[in-house]
């Protein structure tokens, strides 16, 4: 071969055509408004979708609070003490619906415990939910997802119908229902209802996703080589497919503890001893007039880890797909 | 504009005299660069061609020559941000279009500059009908009455040959082929009668014998109202059929223009010289191809001097130091090549 | 004569046109492939041509059995590859192999380039111990004209013209006999698929490779071809050397198809007497009875309609499936 090319940078995709539209928003050519993935080389970087997605994340402020944020959270979840030494269940009456004053920030509820203590220590709670119920439904999105989207045909039918089924059920709603039905309510009951209840959206974007990757020329190279059904999904189609998986997961996050807390306010979830966010909503909601500040501070958390996973999610979701912007 | 801008008539060939002197539509040193994350995008580079009424000029080139652009330049249809214009002026009929607002702009696109896209599905609305896309521009731009526009639109369609237009008026874009999605658009593009018609690789999606079809009909519609035509496209076969002359692009720049014949037959700069020795041709049993070396460059980091020196077997020192100018070969004809002379002999 | 590489014997492709989402019911047939018949022997390109949805690209699916076929057989050294056991045919994937048309998305861009042209080797484990395979792979990207060195990049960081390098790269790694190349060269810039096609000719001659090479572009078959098969419909229309085809040309649609290739020579142009046909092709839902052809032919009578001409050799001395064949030389 005489025409022995050295590596040069990509450059085909640099003509930003998709960057002309008509009047009727017609475009002129298929083409990557982005004005293109291209010439990644040039600065000598790795950048696959997640390094790519990282570079940009990186310089996105609202991810960096939300994720500082969240940090902040789950530190507090795994390790109270670092935030107070004090324990929530060390309680003086005499000190009973103490307001907030410059020695004790968050003030003391009606059997006198140190609010901070309480506030800090539910986080644990909510944190642990929430991770966990997405776990568990990312882990069966992700199987039903893949087998569904890949194999098609009866194997699609059987799944897709079943998750339909499930979707069907109102999620609060099914989630009292269900919960009702239990004596003891504690972490762990919590836990299994919103998984059962929560896997089917990520289960149906899955299996979208999984379709969209399935027909991918490369996938069938793949199965022109003879891989394996379980390598062509674990190589080529998961790494390919999980990106909006892990968006949503993200945002879902927030979504569970929400409804963690909507379950407990609602005396469904969790039961006291237990200290969690949405109990102290609970319990405080009757002496709303007397002592606001044991509805603000939980309220405050609550609103702030939720709010922070969903926007963790979406600049995830801009980083890792620029065209959706 | 004259008042024959506004008769309900399919035959534009009466259109306006002259108005002006010098060409129809003139580019002159047109740059327009993409500002994008990661970095710009030069992908015009000081560019100038005119057109003139009757005539074909292609614009030739390959991927990330920078061709589309500079005609989406001329239709104002570069998004901005990421897209800009820097430098440059676009003249028609003596105006230049750069210094007009959005609404006067608006006017010339489509009445005195149309353009057809090479993916005719996905410029073609797929809930409307596609009598009702064509029968729109003659109901936005002119406001003809609806039965109006709606006879306007299937004489329209006739003189692009859609078979039975008055039937196929009702019919949505994805019942028809790509060949006749295509005959829509030119249609669409021609509803207003426009002097100038830009074609944007207009024939690259359809099959060989559906492309003949089309080119046959750009063919016939230009010669029915000496429209110009700019003929846009990397495939050197449709360009010697059809233009004029040619303007051969690379890396945002023209390298070489003139005449079509003399261009093919004794090509003044290497590229374009290399284009036409590395394609496989019908009459012509050659067994080894000779291929340019190497890839087209990134546009955010051309190579310095001559952006083709990299590539080229002739290549010296001061090709990577020294911009070569547009020089004038003889008249008519122009290489940036500062060794034009030597590609040129090479053919004695 | 030995006996072909490869056999293709009334290759029939089917897919059911159905409605509704539950309850699925089939309203008609898209007749893809219909009954299709080649040869391939070992070291020849065979070209394949014809213009989008006439079936060719199932075709090559169908050879490498990536689909299922309806009916008929595909011998690879007299087994049929639609007739064996997976494991069986696991084996012989070994000696078939493809090259896509798009270098974008036939490269997972979540892989690696050495870990892309590695797979077939983790596939199929015993034809190469695993200290072997990063030496194999840099072999392998430098047989086609990459730098070895190159083997941690990701496909996006290569221009079009080093993927497709890349995508043969892969497809050679395990030293199959034939290489399917499907519109391997139609995404590339001229002057790069110029430098793809001498890797490929080059190969050819380095490794005794057999091509199927499947493509719309007329100029590019006939520079790579030895036999040129011309497809219309999901059928075969003519076949014949390369030579042959495109000078003596017998089928009519054969015919259209040569005239309508613009000649790169601005002085020929007008001379040209270029058949344009009338109309699109018909769908493959609903071809027309008897010749394909028919509804776009200029030399159709009743008979056409009534009987399917067969492919066989008529007056232009090699098989065409038209009843009327007579040669026209349309290329200059």
């Amino acid at each position: 071969m005489s025409d022995k090319t050295r590596s040069r940078p990509d450059t085909r995709d640099v003509e930003p055509r998709g960057a002309a539209r008509d009047q009727t928003g017609a475009t002129g050519a298929a083409a990557d408004p982005s004005g293109g993935e291209a010439a990644g080389e040039l600065s000598g970087r790795s950048a696959s979708l997640w390094a790519d997605a990282w570079r940009e994340l990186r310089h996105d402020k609202i991810f960096l609070v939300a994720a500082a944020v969240v940090t902040v959270f789950v530190v507090m979840a795994a390790f109270p003490v670092v935030f107070t030494r004090t324990n929530p269940r060390s309680c003086d009456l005499s000190r009973s619906l103490g307001r907030p004053s410059s020695e004790n920030w968050f003030g003391y509820d009606l059997l006198g415990c140190d609010y901070y203590a309480q506030v800090v220590h539910g986080a644990r709670v909510s944190i642990v939910i929430g991770i966990l119920v997405t776990v568990i439904a990312v882990a069966i999105a992700l199987v039903l997802g893949s087998l569904s989207g890949y194999y098609g045909g009866i194997t699609d039918s059987i799944i897709a119908r079943f998750t339909d089924v499930v979707f069907g059920l109102p999620f609060i709603l099914g989630a009292i229902v269900i919960l009702t039905v239990f004596e003891n309510r504690g972490l762990f009951q919590v836990t299994l209802v919103l998984a059962v209840l929560g896997w089917t959206t990520m289960t149906r974007l899955m299996r979208s996703s999984v379709i969209s990757v399935r027909d991918s020329d490369y996938v069938l190279a793949a199965r022109a080589l003879g891989t394996s059904d379980f390598r062509i999904l674990t190589r080529h189609i998961l790494p390919n497919a999980i990106a909006p998986v892990v968006v949503y997961a993200t945002i879902y996050v927030g979504i569970v503890i929400a409804a963690e807390a909507t379950l407990s306010f609602l005396g469904v979830g969790l039961q006291l001893p237990a200290i969690s966010w949405g109990l102290m909503i609970s319990d405080a909601q009757y002496r709303i007039a007397e002592a606001p500040h044991l509805l603000l501070f939980p309220g405050m958390f609550l609103s702030l880890t939720v709010l922070s996973f969903i926007l963790m999610g979406d600049a995830l979701r801009d980083a890792l797909d620029p065209k959706l912007r | 504009m004259p008042a024959t801008e506004m008769l309900p008539s399919s035959t534009p060939t009466t259109k306006r005299r002259p108005d002006h002197e010098g060409p129809l539509l003139e580019v002159e040193d047109l740059a327009v660069e993409f500002r994008t994350r990661d970095g710009v995008v030069h992908a015009v580079d000081g560019v100038s061609y005119h057109v003139d009424a009757g005539e074909t000029l292609a614009i030739l080139g390959e991927s990330g020559s920078g061709k589309s652009v500079g005609a989406q330049a001329v239709m104002g249809l570069i998004d901005s941000p990421p897209g800009h214009i820097t430098r440059g002026s676009i003249r028609y009929r003596g105006k230049d279009l750069l210094g007009l607002d959005e609404g006067a702009r608006q006017r010339v696109r489509g009445r005195d500059i149309a353009m057809v896209f090479q993916d005719a599905l996905s410029s073609l609305n797929p809930v409307f009908t596609v009598g009702d896309q064509i029968a729109e521009m003659y109901r936005v731009h002119e406001g003809a009455s609806r039965a109006d526009a709606r006879r306007r639109a299937i004489d329209m369609m006739d003189r692009v040959h859609i078979p039975a237009a008055t039937s196929r008026f009702d019919d949505y874009p994805h019942q028809f082929s790509g060949g006749m999605r295509q005959r829509i658009m030119i249609a669409m593009a021609l509803s207003l009668g426009p002097d100038v018609l830009i074609a944007d690789e207009p024939t690259t999606a359809l099959d060989v014998t559906v492309q003949a079809q089309i080119m046959d009909l750009l063919a016939e519609l230009q010669r029915e109202s000496t429209m110009a035509l700019v003929l846009i496209t990397h495939d050197l076969g449709v360009v010697a059929d059809v233009a004029d002359r040619i303007a051969v692009m690379y890396a945002g720049r023209i390298v070489e223009h003139g005449p079509v014949i003399e261009l093919y037959e004794r090509p003044a700069h290497p590229y374009t010289q290399g284009l036409i020795d590395s394609i496989p041709r019908m009459d012509d049993d050659r067994e080894e191809l000779v291929p340019i070396a190497g890839a087209p460059p990134n546009l955010m980091k051309v190579p310095s001097g001559c952006s083709f020196h990299p590539r080229c077997p002739i290549a010296r020192d001061e090709c990577a130091t020294d911009e070569p100018p547009l020089y004038a070969v003889w008249s008519g004809r122009e290489s940036a090549c500062h060794f034009w002379e030597e590609v040129v002999s090479s053919h004695d | 004569m030995t006996e072909p590489l490869v056999q293709v014997r009334g290759l029939v492709k089917h897919y059911p046109l159905t409605r509704g989402i539950v309850f699925k019911k089939q309203v008609g047939t898209v007749r893809a492939v219909d009954g299709v018949d080649f040869d391939l022997a070992s070291g020849e390109t065979l070209g394949l041509v014809g213009e989008s949805g006439c079936g060719k690209s199932t075709v090559a699916k169908l050879v490498l059995r990536l689909e299922e076929a309806t009916e008929g057989q595909v011998f690879f050294e007299g087994e049929d590859i639609h007739d064996m056991p997976h494991g069986r045919l696991r084996e012989l994937r070994r000696q078939i192999q493809i090259v896509l048309q798009d270098p974008y998305s036939s490269l997972n861009p979540r892989m690696t380039v050495g870990d892309i042209v590695a797979e077939p080797f983790a596939v199929h484990r015993s034809v190469a111990p695993r200290e072997s395979w990063r030496r194999r792979v840099q072999d392998l990207l430098e047989r086609v004209g990459l730098d070895p060195d190159h083997v941690n990049r990701y496909p996006h960081q290569f221009s079009g013209g080093q993927r497709q390098r890349i995508g043969i790269a892969r497809a050679l790694a395990l030293d199959p006999q034939v290489l399917v190349c499907d519109e391997a060269v139609s995404a590339l810039d001229v002057s790069v698929q110029a430098q793809v096609i001498n890797l490929l000719r080059q190969l050819q001659s380095d490794l005794g490779l057999a091509y199927l090479f499947i493509a719309h572009d007329l100029s590019v078959v006939r520079h790579i071809s030895d036999r040129v098969a011309v497809m219309y419909l999901g059928k075969i229309v003519e076949v014949g050397e390369r030579s042959d085809v495109f000078r003596e040309p017998g089928h009519p649609y054969t015919q259209a198809l040569l005239s309508a290739v613009p000649s790169p020579d601005p002085r020929k142009a007008g001379e040209n007497d270029r058949i344009v046909l009338e109309g699109d092709v018909p769908s493959p839902a609903d071809p027309p009875s008897g010749c394909h052809f028919r509804t776009r032919c200029w030399k159709a009578t009743e008979r056409c309609a009534a009987e399917e001409p067969a492919l066989e050799v008529r007056a232009a001395g090699h098989p065409d499936a038209c009843h009327f064949s007579e040669i026209r030389h349309v290329v200059r």
